[in-house]
């Protein structure tokens, strides 16, 4: 394979406009799966959740999980769309070892959700994605590839499925192509993806775990030249896990397409794997016309007609929609514009509800999880709810703060501590010996040791002069390793000098 | 004493209440009778005697001990080897599911085991019910019993053939297109298929999904409503069954009064076609009919002469997809390709199914990947589908003129083996008849009107009523089976050729 040719974000931009597809799966959290009665729950030994329906056995039928139906209208008004007053289930034909039926219940062009929208917001400035349809639909398996490097079916000895996956309900929302500015593309999917996730997470109806695959993002990217109307070829960029993926997959493909398009080449409809390693994207299947699903209405189930009461009853039930809730936490908190804004964009409003929920003040909670864990975030590449940390931990770090046990340094290294796994906050204290000395017998040593090292400073101290305490204070800290009740220490200093 | 086989379900059934006979007598007799003549006939792929004794020895203890049964308990049954039978082998007759064992009951087997009726075996059958003659079971062709030169219809030609060559007095078919109607007529049976969604398809290996139904095969009327009653009612393991009160075919059965019911002659339905013995068997029957009292009247339905041609793109489009998941990944029979080391899982699947599968399988697998194609679905699955509404329209209309439908259920009689076996056109044409009500959804009856004068071969007549107007089929059949039996001085298959009997 040639090395690819990556033309700088902005270079590109200058010469070409962005074109974007997002398509979202959701995994429902629905007792049971899509179609039978087996459970979903994550994690089980492998092929211990099947029966004959999901194993697709021999005259096994599929019957629909009405709460999926129910979820799938949820989200479907929630996305601001109109709901089908009749729709149906197509058969998608493809042969594939994970999928016990060799095709997949899904939708086609009837969708039970369709013409929505929702507002993001990126820099201050409101964005209108458009969403074409949400539709109902059933997982595969799950195929694990054994030998070979890269875990992938080219290279691997031999392959397991484990079909307990198969069966789980999915719901996929697919937007109309979305044409922003170049620069804010990139922004603009991750605060779209972001947005669907607080506001299905809202809904109760998933657990929207990026990182356990309950919510997956694919990218569908082009690029057009400036001025022209032609859509360029896309690509589909799969496996993006994170937030910051969705970002980073963005802007490596306009690189790329940039790169393909600025040679003369033309760019491959195809499928792309995203690396969350190296940030880049590598081929996985071409697709093209010759790809035919057959799609045709699945004749086993009965066609879906919610009644209007039932739509409307489930509207009812929607919670506050993501902007007026906004400004009401906003109002709460006496956060100002930027704050608000950083907070969404760092996809920490949830955390920071949770947080103060837990007993912490909003700014402490904004200045932990903008603060300390934005940076951690940052280094590990991973989004702020998959650090290792939950929102009551960082409530129970600041109430130790706020009752004096530990001050905001030895607070990082309970941080440390608690990401690392050595358990709650209160056993990384212990397990670290990280206790606040304020104990007078060792602090006034301390101090007395301080005064005697720099009389100049006490004696500026007792003609009155208090700014010069610091100095003191500093050389207690630092004989203490930071361990020091920082007040108390003041207290003695002035206490012995004045 | 009474040969225990000769007898009617319903008269089995009344013995065994009066304990004149136990249940293990009467299985034992079949199991006999099984052993006897099934060697040439080859009705069943797999006789469960074991099984069947067991369950019979059990509902005698229980009806000794004065346990309340089902009207039918005892009484043994012979299942299509299309239905899945837990711990019983199911193969469709395909070599793609040879040796495979469902670790589950279809719901109507659920039923049958639940009343306590001793299953005697699985019965032979077109590959997935793909044809009319039986021929095309992987495990070879069932004969007629009137003639063993002669197919005995199919797909469900074993169930047929079982029942009438008294090898089970009750058997269960399933109908895509006519696979329990056409062998019924071909075998002077009784066959059923029921209103779509009358009866559970849930472990029904699934041909046609929008088309298939289970349904009774027996020798009388009556029989076939007891065990359609015992089948049928709601299931919410099968999305498409209906969630209504069943129409009461049993005491339809019994009423077996034509006086004053309407009934339409298909005009499309005979004529060119149709072979001579079998037009005039058919109009003697519309003639007793008229003289007990029904009002006969010629309908016509327009939109049949398409019906054919749909059927053949909507069966082939369902079956392509259904039979995808035979890839022997799961189950059944895997074929690793000849030559290759260390082949690939789409190798392992595209030999095995084609190891697995015979020629009519892929014929129909090719011609449904072909009409679900892009570009092709708008004229052919589309034109299809399109055809079905039409054609439900026109019966729509005929119910309002009239209150059952009929015709000759096959335009001929049992052919030679091997006659049709190279002409698929020629025996997709035998189904001209039976398919209407399978694509609009309507129940059929079958039943046998006489012998065809030119080939001494049983003809069959086929009663049509609406959706969920069962009951209908089985008034107008038990009373024209009452009328011809009368005339008869006995039931037809008195009068076919004993069979040799090994002992």
């Amino acid at each position: 394979m040639t090395t690819e040719t990556l033309v700088p974000v902005d270079e590109a931009l200058e010469k070409y406009d962005p074109v974007m597809g997002l398509e979202i799966h959701i995994e429902l959290n629905t007792a049971t799966k899509m179609f039978c009665g087996c459970p979903t729950e994550f994690g089980a030994e492998p092929n211990t959740q099947v029966c004959p329906v999901c194993l697709a056995l021999p005259g096994a039928l599929p019957v629909v999980n009405a709460k999926a139906i129910e979820s799938a209208i949820r989200i479907g008004l929630a996305l601001n769309c109109e709901i089908a007053e009749w729709c149906r289930f197509a058969r998608k034909n493809y042969f594939y070892p994970d999928m016990p039926k060799n095709f997949q219940t899904s939708q086609y062009d009837e969708p039970i959700a369709f013409n929505g929208h929702v507002d993001v917001e990126v820099d201050g400035e409101t964005y209108r994605i458009d969403i074409e349809r949400a539709h109902m639909e059933e997982d595969t398996g799950k195929s694990l590839h054994v030998g070979g490097s890269t875990g992938r079916i080219h290279g691997a000895d031999f392959s397991l499925v484990d079909y307990n996956r198969a069966g789980i309900p999915l719901i996929e929302i697919v937007t109309r192509t979305i044409e922003v500015p170049g620069d804010k593309a990139a922004a603009v999917a991750r605060a779209y993806v972001s947005y669907v996730r607080d506001l299905i997470g809202g809904l109760g109806v998933s657990d929207v775990r990026m990182d356990q695959g309950s919510l997956r993002a694919d990218v569908n990217l082009s690029l057009k030249p400036k001025g022209s109307t032609t859509l360029g070829t896309r690509s589909e960029t799969k496996n993006v896990n994170s937030f910051r993926s969705v970002e980073r997959a963005v802007r490596y493909e306009i690189s790329r397409h940039a790169g393909i398009l600025d040679e003369g080449g033309s760019v491959l409809q195809e499928t792309r794997h995203f690396h969350e390693d190296t940030g880049t994207t590598s081929s996985g299947r071409e697709k093209s016309d010759a790809d035919d699903y057959r799609y045709f209405p699945e004749p086993d189930l009965a066609p879906v007609s919610p009644s209007r009461e039932w739509v409307e009853e489930l509207r009812a039930t929607l919670p506050e929609p993501p902007a007026v809730r906004r400004s009401r936490l906003q109002a709460d908190w006496g956060f100002s514009d930027l704050d608000m804004r950083d907070t969404i964009g760092a996809g920490a409003l949830d955390l920071i509800v949770a947080t103060v929920e837990a007993g912490t003040t909003p700014q402490a909670a904004k200045k932990w999880w903008l603060g300390e864990m934005a940076r951690r975030a940052n280094v590990t590449g991973s989004d702020l709810d998959a650090l290792g940390i939950t929102p009551t931990q960082v409530a129970e770090i600041q109430a130790l703060i706020d009752s004096g046990r530990i001050n905001d340094k030895l607070a990082r290294s309970v941080f440390d501590g608690v990401i690392a796994g050595e358990g709650t906050p209160e056993e990384v204290i212990v397990g670290r010996k990280l206790e606040v000395v304020s104990d007078d017998g060792a602090l006034g040593a301390a101090v007395d040791r301080a005064i005697e090292a720099d009389p100049d400073a006490a004696e500026k101290i007792r003609g009155g002069n208090l700014g010069v305490a610091g100095a003191l204070i500093g050389a207690v800290m630092k004989e203490m390793r930071g361990q020091a009740d920082a007040g108390r220490v003041r207290e003695l200093i002035l206490e012995k000098l004045t | 004493m009474t040969d225990l086989t000769k007898l009617s379900a319903a008269d089995l059934a009344g013995k065994l209440a009066r304990k004149e006979v136990s249940s293990v007598e009467a299985t034992q007799a079949q199991l006999d009778r099984i052993a006897a003549v099934d060697g040439d006939v080859h009705a069943f792929l797999h006789v469960d005697a074991e099984g069947a004794l067991a369950t019979a020895a059990d509902i005698d203890a229980r009806r000794a001990a004065g346990e309340g049964l089902h009207g039918l308990a005892g009484v043994p049954i012979a299942v299509k080897d299309i239905v899945a039978t837990k711990g019983m082998p199911t193969t469709c007759g395909s070599k793609i599911l040879d040796g495979w064992i469902p670790p589950y009951d279809a719901t109507i087997t659920q039923r049958i085991k639940a009343a306590g009726l001793p299953i005697l075996g699985k019965t032979n059958m077109d590959e997935f019910a793909m044809g009319s003659s039986t021929e095309h079971s992987a495990y070879g062709p069932t004969r007629n019993p009137w003639d063993r030169d002669r197919i005995p219809g199919g797909s469900g030609g074993g169930s047929a053939a079982a029942v009438a060559a008294f090898e089970a007095a009750l058997a269960i078919g399933t109908d895509t297109g006519g696979s329990i109607r056409q062998p019924g007529a071909l075998t002077g049976t009784v066959g059923v298929k029921p209103t779509y969604g009358g009866i559970s398809r849930y472990g029904l290996v699934a041909l046609a999904s929008s088309l298939d139904q289970a349904g009774p095969v027996t020798r009388t009327v009556l029989d076939a409503a007891l065990l359609h009653e015992l089948m049928g009612g709601h299931d919410p393991m099968d999305s498409t069954s209906i969630d209504a009160p069943a129409p009461l075919v049993v005491s339809a059965a019994r009423r077996a009064d034509v006086k004053g019911l309407k009934i339409g002659i298909v005009k499309e339905l005979g004529g060119e076609g149709f072979q001579a013995g079998v037009s005039a068997r058919f109009h003697e029957a519309v003639e007793l009919l008229t003289s007990a009292g029904a009002e006969v009247v010629e309908v016509s339905l327009p939109s049949l002469e398409y019906a054919l041609a749909a059927y053949y793109l909507v069966m082939p489009s369902e079956a392509s997809s259904n039979l995808a998941r035979f890839d022997a990944m799961r189950y059944g029979v895997r074929v690793p390709p000849a030559g290759a080391d260390d082949p690939s899982a789409e190798q392992v699947m595209a030999s095995s199914r084609d190891a697995g599968f015979g020629d009519e399988v892929k014929r129909r697998i090719i011609v449904g990947t072909y009409a679900l194609s892009s570009g092709y679905y708008d004229a052919y699955y589309g034109s299809a589908q399109k055809v079905r509404t039409l054609l439900a329209r026109d019966f729509a209309s005929a119910f309002e003129q009239v209150d059952v439908l009929v015709s000759p259920t096959s335009p001929t009689t049992a052919w030679p083996l091997g006659a049709k076996l190279d002409d698929p056109l020629s025996m997709y044409l035998q189904d001209v008849a039976t398919i209407p009500a399978n694509l609009a959804g309507i129940p059929g009856i079958s039943l046998p009107v006489g012998l065809a004068e030119e080939d001494g071969l049983p003809v069959g007549l086929q009663f049509l009523a609406p959706q969920q107007a069962d009951d209908r089929l089985y008034n107008a059949g038990a009373a024209l089976e009452k009328l011809l039996e009368d005339k008869w001085g006995g039931p037809m298959l008195a009068q076919a050729p004993d069979l040799e009997v090994v002992r």
